[in-house]
Order: C-alpha cells, then sequence, then structure tokens
C-alpha cells in the first residue's frame, strides 16, 4: 500500500492585494494535473466518511474515480445524479464543516479537497457543454410549479424534468437564481459564466422559466393550482431584511446587505458608472454582521473603491458563522476586523448621510440559548469612529407575501412556511424548503430540500403513497 | 418583454402609456404599483397603475420624466417594448364609505389619486378634490376625475388656472366649511407633510401614498423603508399607503435625495451619448 499523500493541492488564487481592487473571480480552480493529482490522494474508501458529511450525500469516490480514469464527461454525469449544480455547490459549499470534515485525511490534517475537485468537475460540464441526456425520460404528462429560482428551486425543478414532468419556475426579479444571482458577488461566484450556464442546463433539460412573476400578487398558490398545475413547490427564500432599530439607521448611506449587493450584483454597480443604478460607497465604510453576507459586502466595498472597510461583529472571530476561507481571504485583503464590537447609533450630517458610528465593546459572558458565550457590553468602553457608509448584515427574515396570500399555508411565529422533511406543508399539493422553511441557511441544504421535495411530489404523485 | 401599445404626452414631459401585461390587468385594484426596466440595461422604477383594461389586458401608467430611467422609457416608441414589468405590488388601498372624503393631488402625484378616487367614489363616499401644479398646463387628468367628484377644486402655484397658491390653501378653507372624514393626499413629500399638519390638530384620518426609492418592490432590498410611528416599515410589501399623522416625512425626503448627484451623472453621460 502506497504511504498517505498529504499534500493537499493548493487552489491558485489572485493575489490578496490585486484581487481586492477587482471583481474577477478570488479562486482560479485546479489545472487538470492539479486534479489528477488530488483525486490520486483520494483512498476510495468502501465506506466513505465524506459522503455522509456532505447534507445530499453526493457519491464523492465514485466521481472522484472518473476523474483518476481521466473520464471528466462520466465524471460530470456521475455528480450529476446527486447534484445538478456541481459549479456552484464547488464554489461555495461550506466544505470544512461537512464533507472535508468527514474525510478520514482530515484526522492527518489534509483532507481530500472535494470542493475543489466538484469546482472541476463543474466547470468541466460547462466548458465542454456536456448536456443531460434526456431522451430515456418518459413524459408524465403533468405540470408542476416552482415559485422562486434560488438554488433550493432550481434543484426541485431540475429533479422533477428528470423524472418526466413538465416544470414552470417563477421568479420574482428579472433574473434568475435568487441570492446566486443578487447576493453573493461576482469574485466568489462568476454570473455570466457560471450560474447563467448550470440555469441554461436546466432549460436544456425542458425547465421552463418566468420571470417578473411575482407569486401571491401576479397570480396566488391557489390559483396556480387551480390552473392545473399538479403541485407548487415554494422555495422563496429568506430575503427579507433585519435592522437593529438603532438611531441613525436610515440616514442616507446605511444600507442593508441586500441592497448593497443587489445594487452590485444584480443591477451591476461593479460596474461603475456603466451600470444604470448607482451606489455610493465612500472612502471608510463599516459592515456590521460576521455571516458570509458581511463578508461579501466587506470584500465588495473594498473593490468598489473603500479605502478602509471595518467588519463590526459583536462575538469573537471563533463565533463568525462565515465561511472559513472567506473569512481567511477578507483578512488577506486587509478587512479590518472590529471583534466584540456592537453599534449603538448612527450619527449624521445637516445633509442627512451619515458621518460616524458609535459602538460599544464587549466580551464573551456566559453560554447562551444557541451554546454560544453571550456578549455582553464593557462599562465605558464607548467609542466613536468616522464613516461614509455602512451597511447593515445582521440577518434576514421570512418574506411574508406567500404566506399571506395562501390561506391555510402554516407558518412558525417568525413567519417561517412549517414543512417536514419531505417538504410536506399543512396543504395538499403544496410544498415548500428552502431559506423559506429552515431560515437562512446554506445552497447545499436548499439543494437538498428541493431535492427531497421533488421526490415526494413524485411519490405522491404517482400513487405511491 | 412588454409591448407598448400607444403613447401619449399629456402635458409637458408627462406621458401616459398603454402596456399590454394581461396577468397584471387582471389583477390590479386601486393603489397597486408595478416595477419596471425600460431595457436590459435599466434600473428598475417603481410607477402605479394608473388603470387597467382586463379585456385587451393592458394597463396604464401615467410618469414624469425626472432622470434617465423615465427618460429612457420616454424613448421607448409606440409597438416596441419595455423589457421588464412586475406587479402589481404593494397593498390595494383600503376602501370604505368614510362619507365625505377629500382627496389631494399634486403635480404627477395626480396620476396614483386617479385609481383611488374611482375606487372611493364607487363605493359612495362624497368626494372633494383639490388638485394642484405648478400652473395650468401640468395639470393632468381632469376630465377623469371630474365625474368622481363632487366638487373640484385648482390650486397653480401662478394662478394660470384655479386659486393661486397651495392645495393646502384649498384644503384650509374646506375644512373650515365642511365635515370632512378623510383625506387621501399623494403628491411631493413637502406636500403630504403640510397636508398632515393641517389635519393633525383636527385628528381627521389623513393617508398618503409613499414613494420612496425601490429596487426589487417584493420585501427584499430594504432600501423603500419609512420610519412610521417610530418604526421601520418597508413601504413596498407594508405600503404603499400609510396613516400620514405617523410618518417621518424628514427621513423620506432626505432618503430620496440620496443619489442625486450620482443620477444627475448618469443623465449626463446619457446626453453625451
Ligand atoms: C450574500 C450571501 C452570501 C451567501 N454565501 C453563501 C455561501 O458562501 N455558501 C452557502 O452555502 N450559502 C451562502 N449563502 C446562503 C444561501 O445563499 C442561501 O441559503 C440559499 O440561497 C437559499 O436558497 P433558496 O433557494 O431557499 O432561496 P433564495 O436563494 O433566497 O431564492 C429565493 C428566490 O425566490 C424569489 N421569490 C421570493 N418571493 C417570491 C414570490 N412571491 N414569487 C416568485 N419568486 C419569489 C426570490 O426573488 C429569489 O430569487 C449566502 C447568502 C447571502 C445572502
Ligand atoms: C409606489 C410608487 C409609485 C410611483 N408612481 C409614480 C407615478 O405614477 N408616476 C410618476 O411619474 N412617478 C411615480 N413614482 C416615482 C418614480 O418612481 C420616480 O420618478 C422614478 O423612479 C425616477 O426614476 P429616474 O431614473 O427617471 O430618475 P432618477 O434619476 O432616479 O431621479 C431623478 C430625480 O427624481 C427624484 N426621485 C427618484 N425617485 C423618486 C421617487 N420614487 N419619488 C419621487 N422622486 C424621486 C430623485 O431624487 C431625483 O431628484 C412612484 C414611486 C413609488 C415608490
Ligand atoms: S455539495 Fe458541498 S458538502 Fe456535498 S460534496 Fe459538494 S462541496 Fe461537499
Ligand atoms: S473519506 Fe476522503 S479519502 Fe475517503 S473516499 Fe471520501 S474523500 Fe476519499
Ligand atoms: S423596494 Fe426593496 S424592500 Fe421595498
Amino acid at each position: 500500500m502506497s504511504p498517505l499523500n498529504l499534500n493537499r493541492e493548493k487552489m491558485p488564487s489572485q493575489e490578496p492585494l490585486v484581487r481586492a481592487r477587482n471583481f474577477e473571480e478570488v479562486n482560479l480552480g485546479l489545472s487538470p494535473e492539479q486534479a489528477r493529482r488530488e483525486a490520486e490522494r483520494c483512498l476510495l474508501c468502501k465506506k466513505p466518511t465524506c459522503v455522509t458529511g456532505c447534507p445530499v450525500h453526493i457519491n464523492i469516490p465514485h466521481f472522484i474515480q472518473a476523474i483518476l480514469e481521466n473520464h471528466e464527461d462520466e465524471a460530470v454525469r456521475r455528480i450529476r445524479t446527486d447534484n445538478s449544480l456541481p459549479a456552484i455547490c464547488g464554489r461555495v459549499c461550506p466544505q470544512e464543516t461537512q464533507c472535508e470534515e468527514a474525510c478520514v485525511l482530515n484526522k492527518k490534517g489534509a483532507p481530500v479537497a472535494i470542493g475543489a475537485l466538484e469546482r472541476y468537475v463543474g466547470d468541466y460540464a460547462i466548458r465542454a457543454c456536456v448536456l443531460p441526456d434526456m431522451s430515456r425520460v418518459v413524459s408524465q404528462n403533468k405540470k408542476i410549479a416552482v415559485v422562486g429560482s434560488g438554488p433550493s428551486g432550481l434543484t426541485c425543478a431540475g429533479e422533477l424534468v428528470k423524472l418526466g414532468y413538465q416544470v414552470t419556475v417563477f421568479e420574482a426579479l428579472h433574473e434568475l437564481g435568487g441570492v446566486l444571482a443578487y447576493g453573493i458577488p461576482e469574485f466568489r461566484l462568476p454570473k455570466e459564466m457560471i450560474v447563467r450556464c448550470e440555469i441554461d442546463t436546466l432549460r436544456h433539460m425542458g425547465v421552463e422559466f418566468i420571470t417578473n412573476a411575482v407569486i401571491g400578487k401576479l397570480n396566488t398558490v391557489p390559483e396556480l393550482l387551480a390552473a392545473g398545475f399538479a403541485a407548487v413547490y415554494v422555495a422563496t427564500g429568506a430575503g427579507y431584511p433585519s435592522f437593529m432599530n438603532i438611531p441613525g439607521e436610515d440616514l442616507n448611506y446605511v444600507y442593508s446587505a441586500n441592497e448593497f449587493l443587489t445594487r452590485v450584483n444584480l443591477m451591476q454597480a461593479f460596474k461603475g458608472e456603466a451600470s444604470a443604478t448607482p451606489l455610493v460607497v465612500g472612502k471608510r465604510v463599516a459592515v456590521i454582521g460576521g455571516g458570509n453576507t458581511a463578508l461579501d459586502a466587506a470584500r465588495s466595498a473594498l473593490r468598489l473603491g473603500a479605502e478602509k472597510v471595518f467588519l463590526v461583529y459583536r462575538r469573537s472571530e471563533a463565533e463568525m458563522p462565515g465561511r472559513l476561507e472567506e473569512i481567511h481571504h477578507a483578512q488577506e485583503e486587509g478587512i479590518d476586523f472590529q471583534l466584540l464590537t456592537l453599534p449603538l447609533e448612527y450619527l449624521g450630517k445637516e445633509d442627512g448621510s451619515v458621518r460616524a458610528m458609535r459602538c460599544v465593546r464587549m466580551e464573551l459572558g456566559e453560554p447562551d440559548a444557541s451554546g454560544r458565550r453571550k456578549p455582553v457590553p464593557i462599562a465605558d468602553s464607548e467609542f466613536e469612529f468616522q464613516i461614509d457608509s455602512a451597511v447593515v448584515a445582521i440577518g434576514t427574515q421570512a418574506n411574508p407575501i406567500i404566506a399571506q396570500t395562501t390561506p391555510g399555508l402554516q407558518t412558525n411565529p417568525r413567519g417561517y412556511i412549517v414543512a417536514n422533511e419531505s417538504g410536506e406543508t399543512s396543504l395538499p399539493r403544496v410544498y415548500a424548503g428552502g431559506d423559506i422553511v429552515s431560515g437562512a441557511a446554506t445552497v447545499i441544504l436548499a439543494m437538498g430540500a428541493g431535492r427531497h421535495a421533488a421526490q415526494k411530489i413524485h411519490a405522491a404523485l404517482s400513487g405511491e403513497i | 418583454m412588454f409591448e407598448l401599445l400607444a403613447k401619449r404626452l399629456i402635458a409637458p414631459q408627462v406621458w401616459r402609456f398603454t402596456l399590454r401585461a394581461p396577468g397584471l390587468a387582471a389583477k390590479r385594484q386601486a393603489g397597486h404599483f408595478l416595477i419596471l426596466r425600460p431595457t436590459a440595461d435599466s434600473e428598475r422604477i417603481p410607477l402605479t397603475i394608473v388603470s387597467s383594461d382586463p379585456v385587451a389586458g393592458s394597463v396604464d401608467i401615467i410618469f414624469q420624466v425626472v432622470g434617465a430611467t423615465t427618460r429612457a422609457l420616454a424613448a421607448i416608441p409606440e409597438g416596441g417594448t419595455i423589457h421588464d414589468v412586475a406587479g402589481p405590488l404593494g397593498h390595494p388601498t383600503h376602501i370604505e364609505n368614510y362619507g365625505t372624503a377629500v382627496m389631494i393631488g399634486g403635480g404627477v402625484g395626480i396620476a396614483p389619486l386617479l385609481p383611488i378616487a374611482q375606487a372611493f367614489h364607487a363605493q359612495g363616499n362624497r368626494l372633494l378634490t383639490i388638485l394642484g401644479g405648478r400652473s395650468q398646463e401640468f395639470l393632468i387628468l381632469e376630465d377623469d376625475l371630474k365625474p368622481v367628484s363632487d366638487s373640484l377644486l385648482i390650486a397653480t402655484d401662478d394662478g394660470s388656472r384655479g386659486q393661486k397658491g397651495l392645495v393646502t390653501d384649498v384644503l384650509r378653507t374646506l375644512l373650515e366649511k365642511e365635515k370632512i372624514n378623510l383625506v387621501m393626499a399623494i403628491g411631493p413629500v413637502v406636500m403630504m407633510k403640510a397636508v398632515a399638519e393641517m389635519t393633525r390638530p383636527l385628528k381627521i384620518k389623513t393617508m398618503v401614498s409613499l414613494n420612496p426609492l425601490m429596487i426589487d418592490g417584493t420585501g427584499m432590498c430594504g432600501v423603500c423603508r419609512c420610519k412610521v410611528a417610530g418604526k421601520t416599515r418597508f413601504a413596498c410589501v407594508e405600503g404603499p399607503e400609510f396613516d400620514a399623522h405617523e410618518v417621518d416625512f424628514d427621513s423620506i425626503r432626505r432618503r430620496l435625495g440620496m443619489f442625486k448627484a450620482e443620477e444627475r451623472k448618469r443623465m449626463d453621460a446619457g446626453k453625451v451619448a
């Protein structure tokens, strides 16, 4: 038996100080040689622990083996049986706490770079135009409506067309992809090359997409059912921004993260004045929060020309919910982490724009309900610093439109739709999943929910239950 | 893509468009708005749905050219297309029979007022309508509002039509001699604020339709947030109509000016091209 190879291939990336000023992708992807070398490190375990670490149980050694055998097309085919958006997941999944954490080689400190390999295969599929073979799909002659085109809706749609259903995805915005399109920035997830291409693959498979369709307003869920859709899958996300309700939050240039990122991504403000939609960033920017959204906003602000970007987070780095890789990338790029710091107030100028923010330092006290140590203010530690803009990234809530317009659809006290593991809601033929059920989570969990719902819908419609 | 069926200039820089949008036409109620993008590169802007024809599958909008997006919209020829139209958005107006209601429209705010006035009239309210504008040529929709109004009063800044002065001057006189149950005011922020201040001491229920900046119109971005009764409210999904006595108008006015300089640059750049 050959000795373990613990030399994990390093993802090539743009130099930190160069990339901090452009919107090109940070990570460049493994070369075919690197991918092969990395694949060789995999032990192709008989009982692969990595698979149990992946929320959708992708058969990881199975696709890695195809890379080893120089059969990229086969690797694509294998990955797609479990995951219809590999180029996206390979880029944004928190691998370090999922598949890679569970990899046996992690005990030795060098898990197989599963995410990077998945991205490699996904990118190959896009570059080589490897399209799924739909020739053996048997039509079910039934229509299904999917509401929302984020990762959950896309996955559900993809699974259902593979099973022979006619699927129509209704999207409120003018662009498809949900958070993949309006939230996660270009430098982490290129829109034109990656997101649109993976969506085009679904279109090729027969999914129909209708944009500018705000369900609940244009048509309600009961109306879709009455119009002949056999089932509806609701995947509308959790995109309703929260604010802290502190003084000065309505000052000009205090943005919600969704507004900031929507302007940057969906409305293309990253192209500067070439974009029709303006964004004022200024020289000094404070971003409040510690998740992926906060990190994305902070790094976008830097790329839009800010000289100094502060990340203001009330707990310590260990509690930051953002992906590890993004935290490291942000630090390398020079984001100034103001940890254990709580904003108290924004201070404004005469003209109504923000000029400064007042904060208090915190220390960690007793564990709270979430098990994390609760931050408590330190007496007399208030301080003020000057800013030109601020981005509030403290989380989101459930959007109320569907719940308000679907009588009988049960929601929990926070407004999220109540659904079981298979996506079944309190209403027959209405399924739900992704962030609108779980609260803000991850791309892969949203995809998993879409897949489970598709299977349940199929089981229900084909009379198995 | 949404076809522009007809366009008509109804006042200087003010257009009335008829768009083909059967889904919206079937659903729209008084108080609804839509969000559109004239071209594939445009900003998203909100405009009130002024009327609809469910049979023809069309809706009408009336807009004033004020910046780059409304200019791009005005440039679309009859028979051309509008890239994106989404709606109907917002809560429809709460319509009931209050008795006597004053309907106040200022400038292009008369456009969103029209469907609301029509709905209040249909519900049996006695309507006293006040229209205001810079001068006679800027007054719109007078002929449409007349049939639903029990009286229609006009104020212009220069006195070229009706009383010389502001809509609030007319309102003050009405308040002195009439028992009024509801006031609905739509127009510039300063006008809505002035109306609110006038009816507040009299405790007359007063509603305004707010027009903050918007992007998605579905509750996702938060740019449309307004302070109402000290709370943060999203005008696109919780409004756009609110109790005027609870609205922080100064905050709304400030926020509307947020991108003025940036918008200007884009407008000027457009002129060069
Ligand atoms: C900035 C940011 C960065 C993130 N980074 C990561 C990351 O690195 N890794 C990771 O795993 N997760 C990340 N996440 C979380 C992840 O993106 C979400 O968990 C995931 O997108 C949820 O998917 P979804 O399909 O449930 O909803 P969404 O992606 O939110 O999609 C919902 C869609 O439904 C549409 N919609 C809403 N209401 C209606 C309606 N009434 N009618 C029609 N359409 C409607 C919306 O417009 C939207 O397009 C990030 C989130 C954000 C905001
Ligand atoms: C719910 C709602 C309904 C509306 N209905 C109508 C309508 O029926 N007819 C109509 O003409 N307009 C209406 N508006 C206003 C309209 O959306 C703006 O005039 C438009 O967005 C301007 O876009 P622009 O790019 O051409 O101008 P910009 O370049 O964005 O702005 C030019 C100037 O107009 C001001 N401005 C920008 N947005 C608004 C706004 N929302 N309200 C007031 N002033 C603004 C700016 O401060 C700036 O000074 C409505 C707004 C809302 C929120
Ligand atoms: S989907 Fe995510 S967790 Fe699963 S194998 Fe891919 S990168 Fe790992
Ligand atoms: S656990 Fe690690 S080594 Fe084993 S199959 Fe999975 S990726 Fe390969
Ligand atoms: S316009 Fe985006 S939340 Fe209202």
